[in-house]
């Protein structure tokens, strides 16, 4: 009786703090977000390869014309399952600023693993001068600073529809229903067969969304697969650890007199 | 203190010139604890290995981070991305500042329900709630670092909170700032004081454990150790008591820090500080809530601070305000049920502190912050004036009045209340 006060006691403060936290993180976009099945979430998530290439493919090839990458390098690119000749030829394609040389000029070269992921704009002002005055976010961590990030973008690459007729939307401005406030300045990125796969899977737009979203969930959280599995292998040990210390705690308590 | 006799000849030379083994023999050793303590306290123990488990991660950090404006954030992406390990060090830091509050915080409803501030403890408690704001300033601070979003605005608008102080309160904020506004000497002189505050909360730890031994843990009872067949050597039973308790905790832990390390944050965070751009909702980190409610209740800019400041300074006189004789809230039938009404008013109060302050959300936090106050400033005076309090057992070691109690001892005890 006694220790089952107690223990609802302890177990009551704890929820009440759990639901005190969880009530306070629940404040939402506004936006309508479709919930997308995705490989890497759960305790057992991990990502798929050839869906990470085919996301790199589309970031490449869409989206890195406004938005850049910056906290990426190409040596990162051996998490995709790139060997390090690709990696290399991958990034032989861009040229980066380096120096200054002897002579003290900055000059151009080719790019190497250990150079980050050009951005396509030298500053914030030039990005927002070649976009109408929107600023194109970096996208390295964009999955992480959205709530329900994953969903929240694989609905906003695939929620441009036209908007209702009682609807004014501005010049510069898109309608699309999973962003908070349905005006948003960046024009439908993804139509549907926009890349060709070269391993020729599906190039539906959804298909699209899916795959660079999940690069970018990578990008984000490039220690995702890692952390879980090493959680796993904690976790198991700390339960039976419980059980080793409790029937520890049992044995030393058995000769205590119980009041 | 009684000096030991150990068998090593190399520990004994010392002890004899520095007694630093009797010392631990008799604080951890052999130290008298009460028998019938609950797993609630284990709390002390567990707030105590959080400690050193944030300094300890915070030190590898400080390491690898850069305290300035244009570099912060992004060093610790690198801590992330490029530091052996760093995401892990830094998922310890980052949720260990949020399970060090939980801990705390059932640790301090734990002392408010057995009474543990009451005489003769009433220091030891007062210790207890310096720490906490010494907890509150660092924890402030840290969440400053990572120079997101969120930090950004969030010490906007808590050091604006001083410019209320009359005639001085300006030129403190500008003080504070370093400058005119939050910027880079502010980003550095909060990353030297949360490197500092910690040690400061180590050392007022020590003063909370010495006037903890003083006159040992209280109890679920509530009531005096009456001699030695009450009292059990702290080891070995209660160190493996803690032990489990700690495994126990670090299993909940672990499943937070591997498996939904960013649930507790704010996802504005992982946005790189923009002077230029205010977050939709600022809100704080949720261990704060309960005040920011309190603070955004009263309609008055300086109201707001002295009340949320208040909310603190009531828990420094409040061995003062319950006079009750009797420590534990179990023979307090009334005071249980005001406990209990307290600690739904607090989660209230941190629901409401991560709402829009609006409507129907304006209206019930200033209930619940009048609850607050009524609760320390009249329910707890006037009850230990009138409550009719349950008898107390004679001792821990005898029967106690309860479900389990054998028939001799209810005989004893006087006829419970219709």
């Amino acid at each position: 009786m006694r220790k089952l006060n107690t223990l609802s006691l302890g177990l009551s403060l704890w929820l009440g703090m759990i639901m005190a936290t969880g009530s306070a993180l629940a404040a939402g976009a506004g936006g309508k977000i479709t919930e997308h099945d995705w490989s890497f979430s759960g305790p057992f998530g991990y990502f798929d390869q050839a869906s990470l290439q085919r996301g790199f493919q589309v970031y490449r090839e869409v989206c890195s014309g406004c938005h850049g990458l910056e906290f990426i390098s190409f040596r990162n690119f051996a998490e995709l399952g790139y060997n390090e000749d690709e990696i290399k030829a991958i990034a032989a394609e861009y040229e980066v600023v380096d120096g200054p040389n002897d002579e003290g000029e900055m000059f151009e070269r080719a790019a190497i693993p250990a150079d980050r992921y050009p951005s396509p704009f030298p500053n914030e002002n030039a990005a927002r001068a070649a976009n109408g005055g929107a600023y194109p976010p970096d996208l390295s961590l964009i999955v992480k600073a959205r709530p329900n990030g994953a969903n929240y973008i694989y609905s906003l690459l695939t929620s441009y529809t036209d908007a209702p007729s009682e609807m004014d939307v501005p010049e510069g401005m898109h309608y699309n229903e999973a962003y908070a406030g349905q005006m948003i300045a960046m024009a439908a990125p993804l139509y549907g067969e926009d890349v060709d796969y070269a391993d020729g899977s599906d190039t539906s737009i959804e298909a699209h969304a899916a795959d660079v979203v999940s690069f970018l969930a990578w990008a984000s959280e490039p220690e995702m697969e890692k952390r879980k599995r090493t959680g796993l292998a904690v976790l198991i040990f700390l339960s039976v650890m419980c059980v080793v210390s409790y029937k520890a705690k049992q044995y030393i308590w058995s000769d205590v007199k119980k009041a | 203190m009684q000096m030991q006799n150990f068998k090593n000849p190399v520990v004994n030379w010392i002890d004899h010139r520095l007694p630093v083994f009797s010392f631990m023999h008799h604080e951890l050793n052999e130290y008298p604890t009460p028998k019938n303590l609950s797993y609630l306290w284990n709390l002390g123990s567990l707030a105590g290995f959080a400690l050193v488990m944030m300094i300890a991660t915070g030190i590898i950090l400080a390491m690898h981070y850069t305290p300035h404006v244009d570099h912060a954030f992004a060093s610790v992406e690198r801590i992330m991305r490029d530091v052996n390990h760093g995401w892990l060090i830094r998922y310890i830091h980052m949720n260990g500042a949020s399970f060090f509050f939980i801990v705390v915080y059932i640790h301090i409803f734990r002392g408010l329900y057995y009474g543990s501030y009451k005489a003769p403890r009433e220091l030891l408690w007062i210790l207890g709630v310096m720490i906490l704001l010494l907890m509150m300033a660092t924890a402030f601070m840290g969440y400053v670092l990572p120079w997101g979003q969120m930090s950004f605005w969030g010490a906007t608008v808590i050091t604006n909170l001083f410019s209320a102080i009359p005639f001085i309160g300006e030129s403190i904020v500008v003080w504070l700032w370093g400058g005119f506004s939050v910027d880079n000497p502010t980003l550095s002189r909060f990353f030297a004081l949360h490197y500092l505050m910690p040690f400061m909360i180590v050392g007022v730890v020590l003063l909370h454990i010495i006037a903890l031994h003083r006159f040992g843990s209280n109890n679920p009872l509530g009531i005096d150790v009456s001699g030695k067949q009450d009292t059990i050597p702290f080891h070995p039973y209660y160190t493996s008591k803690d032990l489990f308790g700690l495994v126990v905790f670090l299993t909940i832990f672990a499943s937070a820090v591997f498996f939904y390390p960013n649930f507790l944050g704010h996802p504005d965070n992982y946005i790189p500080a923009n002077p230029l751009q205010t977050p939709a909702h600022i809100v704080p980190e949720w261990y704060f809530l309960p005040f920011y409610a309190i603070l955004r209740a009263i309609p008055d800019k300086l109201g707001g601070v002295l009340f949320m400041f208040g909310a603190i300074a009531v828990l420094f006189v409040l061995p003062w305000l319950d006079k009750s004789p009797v420590r534990s809230g179990r023979f307090r039938p009334i005071f249980k049920v005001f406990f209990w009404l307290l600690f739904a008013d607090c989660i209230l109060l941190g629901y409401l502190g991560a709402k829009p302050a609006e409507g129907i959300y304006v209206v019930l936090s200033r209930l619940a912050t009048a609850w607050y106050f009524f609760h320390f400033l009249l329910v707890l005076p006037v009850l230990s004036l009138i409550e009719r309090t349950r008898p107390l057992p004679q001792s821990i070691s005898a029967p106690i009045i309860g479900g389990m109690a054998m028939a001799g001892a209810a005989a004893k005890r006087e006829k419970p209340d219709a």
